[in-house]
C-alpha cells in the first residue's frame, strides 16, 4: 500500500464516520430526506461564498455552507407552514431550485470556479492526497484530512455535550419541550452540523453520495441495536468498513471511489436486512414458519382433547380422515402428526390417534391460556 | 417574433422543443398522482436508482439506442421502488430512511458503472454522462418519437382507468371495499410514473428529474380543488416550463438543461402560491384583512347601538374618544367610521361628536338579531 493509498483511506474513513453520526440522528428523527434536500442545496451557498471570497479552501465557505444548510430547512418549513403543500412535497420543491442555481452558476462561470458538475456530483477522492497542507514549511499530510477530522471531532463534541438533551429531543420531542430543552435549537443546531459535515464530505465523495454515507450505516445498524450509543457507535463501525471495503473494489475495477463506498454501504445493508438478528428476512421467515408449526400443533391436540372419551371420538380422532377435520393438506397433517409423537404428545393406536399425558396437559394449557 | 421564426425553421430547436413540451406534460400528469398520493419524493428515489440500469443496459448489450437505455432505466428505477417498499413492509426501516438509502446506493452504484464504462477501452461510451444532468442539444428525431410513444401509452393508460387512480388517490379503503385490484392498480400506477420519469432523463438529467414530478403539481394544486383541472393544469405547467427551459439551454451556450427547466418550474410554483385564487397567500391575506375591516366596522356599529340604548335620545351623539375605549381590543375606529358615515349609518353632530342615523340603529339591531341566532 502507498502513501497516498494509506492517505485516500484514511480520509474515506473520517468522512464516513463524520457522515455517520449526524446521520444516526436524521434516520431517527424521520429526517433521512433532509440529508438530500441540504447536501443538494450546499452547492448554492459554497458557489455563492466562493464569489465573495475567491477562495475554494477559505473557511468561510463552511459557514457560508451551514447558512444555506439551515436556510433550506427553514425554507421547507415556511413552505410547509403555509399549509399549500405537504412536507415532502416542500423538501421536494425546496433543494431542486437551490441546487439549480448553484449547477448553472457553476457551469456559466465554470472558468473561473475551480468546481465543475461532475466533481459535485463524483467528488475526488483520489486527487485528496495531492492537496497538502504546510504548516512552517512542513508538510504535514492532505489537508482534506485535517479538514474532514476537524469536523468529525466537531460532531462527536456537539453530540457528547448534548448528548441527554438529543436523545430526549429525538424520542419524545414535547417531552423535551416541556422540560425547556429548547428541540427547536437543538434542531437547528443538528442542521448546521449536518451541513457543515455535508459540505466537508461533498469534496471528497460529491453530493450524492453524502446522502449514502449519512443514511445507509446508520439505518443499517437501525436494524442490529436498539441503543441510542449502540447505534451511533455501530453506523460509524460500518461507515469505515463501507469506506475501506469500497476503496479496494474501486481500486480493483478502476471506478469511482465515493461510488463503490456508497455501494458497500448499500451492501451492507442489504446484508443486514437478509440476516440481522431477530429482524432480518431469514429471522422473521424462520420465526413465521416455526409460527406456523407450532399453532398446528397446537390445534391437533386441542382437537384431540376436545373428542377425547366422547361418542366421536373414534370418528374425529382417526389418522386417515384428520387433515379434513381439521381442513388441512393431507401431508402437512401428517407431518404435523408425525412431529407431535416425536415429541411423546400423541400416540397412534389401530389408526386412531390418542393424547399422552404431556399432550393432554399441553393441549389444557394452550386452552386456559 | 423573430425567435419564434427561428424556432419554426430549425429543425434542432424544434426537435428538442417537442421533446421537451411533451415529456413535461407527461409527467405533470403522473406528478399530479404523485403529490396527491403523498409519493412526492418516490420520483427522486426512481430517477436516481434508474442510473445504474443505464449503465447496465449499454454494458450488457453494447447499444446506445435510446429505447434500450431507458428500457434499462426503467426497469431498475422499478427494482429501486419495489426496494423501498419491501424494506417498510418488513422492517422497522421508515419510509424516508429507505427512500435515501435506495436512492443513494443506487445512485452509487450507477457511478462505479460508469466511471467503469468510462475506462473501458471501446470509444463507444461517451455520452452516458448526458444522464447526470441532461443534454436537450443531444435530443434526435427518433427520440423525441420514443418519448411521444411511450408518453402517449402512459397517457392512454391514465385515461382507460381515471375513475380507479382517482378512487386510489382518495380513498383507497374504499376502492378495496368495492372490489377493485388496489395492489394491481398501485403496481400499475407506479410502473406508469416510472416510465414517465424515464422518459425525461435525457432531457432533464436523473438528479433534477424529481423536480419535474413534483412542481407541476405543487403548482397546480393551487388552482384547483378538482382533480381532472389539476392533472390538466399540472400537465399545462409541466409543458410550459419543460418546453421554455429547454430551449432556453439550447440557444443559449454553457446552460444545463435541467436546472434550467427546474427554474422555469420554481418560477411557476412561487407565483402560483402567491396568486392562486382562494389558495394564495396573497389572496388569503387580502381576504383576512377584509374579514378583520368588516367585523372592526361591525364592533364601532354596535358599540354606538349600547351607547344609543343608554340615552333617551337615539340621535345623542358621542365622542370618539368613548369609542376608542370601548374599542379596545378591536381597533380601528377611525376607520371604520368613516366607512359607516358613507354608509349612511352614522353621522357625525355639529359639536363633533357622532351618533347613529335611523338606519344605522335598524342595521345594529339586524346585526344584534344575527349574533344572537348564532351558530
Amino acid at each position: 500500500m502507498t502513501a497516498p493509498q494509506f492517505e485516500i483511506q484514511l480520509i474515506a474513513v473520517v468522512v464516513a464516520v463524520s457522515c455517520a453520526l449526524p446521520g444516526t440522528f436524521l434516520v431517527l428523527r424521520r429526517m433521512a430526506m433532509m440529508s438530500d434536500a441540504i447536501s443538494h442545496s450546499i452547492l448554492f451557498g459554497i458557489v455563492v461564498a466562493f464569489f465573495v471570497v475567491r477562495d475554494l479552501s477559505s473557511p468561510f465557505l463552511v459557514v457560508a455552507a451551514a447558512l444555506t444548510g439551515v436556510l433550506t430547512v427553514s425554507l421547507v418549513e415556511l413552505l410547509n407552514r403555509t399549509g399549500l403543500v405537504r412536507e415532502d412535497a416542500a423538501i421536494g420543491l425546496t433543494f431542486p431550485a437551490l441546487f439549480s442555481v448553484g449547477v448553472i452558476l457553476v457551469s456559466r462561470y465554470a472558468g473561473s470556479v475551480h468546481l465543475d458538475t461532475d466533481s459535485v456530483l463524483l467528488g475526488e477522492l483520489a486527487f485528496a492526497p495531492f492537496n497538502r497542507l504546510a504548516v512552517m514549511g512542513y508538510d504535514i499530510g492532505p489537508r482534506a484530512f485535517y479538514l474532514m477530522a476537524g469536523i468529525m471531532l466537531l460532531n462527536i463534541l456537539f453530540i457528547a455535550v448534548f448528548y441527554k438533551e438529543l436523545k430526549l429531543a429525538t424520542f419524545d420531542a414535547s417531552l423535551a419541550g416541556v422540560l425547556g430543552f429548547l428541540p427547536g435549537f437543538l434542531h437547528y443546531a443538528l442542521m448546521a452540523l449536518v451541513s457543515v459535515t455535508a459540505v466537508g464530505a461533498f469534496d471528497a465523495v460529491g453530493s450524492i453520495l453524502v446522502v449514502a454515507l449519512m443514511i445507509a450505516p446508520p439505518t443499517t445498524a437501525y436494524l442490529l441495536v436498539d441503543r441510542l450509543s449502540l447505534m451511533l457507535a455501530v453506523s460509524a463501525l460500518l461507515g469505515a468498513v463501507s469506506a475501506i471495503s469500497g476503496y479496494w473494489i474501486a481500486h480493483v475495477l478502476d471506478a469511482s471511489i465515493a461510488g463503490s463506498m456508497a455501494s458497500m454501504a448499500g451492501l451492507l445493508f442489504g446484508a443486514a436486512y437478509l440476516a440481522a438478528p431477530g429482524r432480518g428476512l431469514i429471522a422473521i421467515t424462520v420465526r413465521r414458519v416455526r409460527q406456523r408449526w407450532k399453532f398446528a400443533q397446537t390445534m391437533l391436540l386441542v382437537h384431540l382433547y376436545n373428542h377425547e372419551g366422547l361418542p366421536a371420538e373414534v370418528r374425529e380422532n382417526r389418522i386417515p380422515t384428520l387433515h379434513e377435520h381439521l381442513k388441512w393438506d393431507h401431508r402437512f397433517a401428517e407431518r404435523v402428526v408425525a412431529a407431535a409423537g416425536r415429541q411423546g404428545l400423541v400416540e397412534s393406536r389401530d389408526r386412531r390417534l390418542l393424547l399422552t399425558d404431556r399432550g393432554r396437559r399441553a393441549a389444557r394449557e394452550a386452552m386456559v391460556g | 417574433m423573430e425567435f419564434l421564426g427561428d424556432l419554426l425553421a430549425n429543425y434542432t430547436l424544434r426537435t428538442v422543443g417537442m421533446g421537451a413540451v411533451f415529456l413535461g406534460a407527461v409527467n405533470g400528469v403522473l406528478g399530479a398522482f404523485a403529490v396527491l398520493r403523498k409519493q412526492s419524493l418516490l420520483g427522486d428515489a426512481i430517477s436516481h436508482a434508474a442510473l445504474p440500469g443505464i449503465a447496465l443496459a449499454f454494458l450488457l448489450t453494447g447499444s446506445k439506442a435510446t429505447l434500450v437505455l431507458l428500457l434499462g432505466a426503467a426497469a431498475a428505477g422499478w427494482v429501486g421502488t419495489l426496494f423501498v417498499m419491501n424494506i417498510v413492509k418488513n422492517t422497522r426501516v421508515k419510509y424516508d430512511s429507505a427512500l435515501g438509502l435506495v436512492l443513494s446506493v443506487f445512485f452509487g452504484i450507477g457511478l462505479v458503472l460508469l466511471t467503469y464504462i468510462q475506462r473501458m477501452p471501446v470509444a463507444s461510451q461517451a455520452g452516458l454522462d448526458r444522464f447526470l444532468f441532461g443534454q436537450a442539444a443531444t435530443l434526435l428525431a427518433r427520440d423525441v418519437a420514443t418519448i411521444g410513444l411511450l408518453g402517449a401509452g402512459v397517457l392512454l393508460i391514465v385515461l382507460a382507468v381515471w375513475k380507479e387512480f382517482k378512487l386510489l388517490c382518495f380513498d383507497p379503503d374504499f376502492a378495496r371495499s368495492l372490489g377493485f385490484p388496489i395492489r394491481w392498480l398501485d403496481v400499475l400506477l407506479i410502473t406508469l410514473l416510472v416510465t414517465s420519469i424515464v422518459i425525461g432523463l435525457q432531457t432533464v438529467g436523473v438528479v433534477l428529474m424529481s423536480a419535474m414530478v413534483v412542481a407541476p403539481a405543487a403548482a397546480a394544486r393551487q388552482w384547483t380543488d378538482r382533480l381532472g383541472a389539476m392533472v390538466a393544469i399540472s400537465a399545462f405547467f409541466g409543458a410550459l416550463a419543460g418546453g421554455a427551459g429547454a430551449l432556453t439551454s439550447s440557444v443559449m451556450e454553457r446552460l444545463p438543461t435541467g436546472p434550467t427547466i427546474v427554474l422555469c418550474l420554481t418560477v411557476i410554483v412561487l407565483v402560483s402560491l402567491l396568486v392562486a385564487p382562494n389558495r394564495g397567500v396573497i389572496w388569503k391575506w387580502a381576504r383576512e384583512r377584509v374579514n378583520r375591516n368588516m367585523l372592526q366596522v361591525e364592533a364601532v356599529l354596535a358599540d354606538l347601538h349600547v351607547l344609543a340604548a343608554r340615552h333617551d335620545d337615539p340621535g345623542h351623539g358621542h365622542p370618539i374618544s368613548v369609542l376608542r375605549t370601548m374599542s379596545i381590543g378591536h381597533g380601528g375606529v377611525d376607520r371604520s367610521l368613516e366607512v359607516l358615515r358613507e354608509r349612511g349609518f352614522v353621522r357625525k353632530t355639529a359639536d363633533g361628536t357622532w351618533s347613529l342615523t335611523p338606519r344605522g340603529l335598524e342595521e345594529a339591531k339586524r346585526l344584534e338579531g344575527r349574533r344572537g341566532e348564532g351558530p
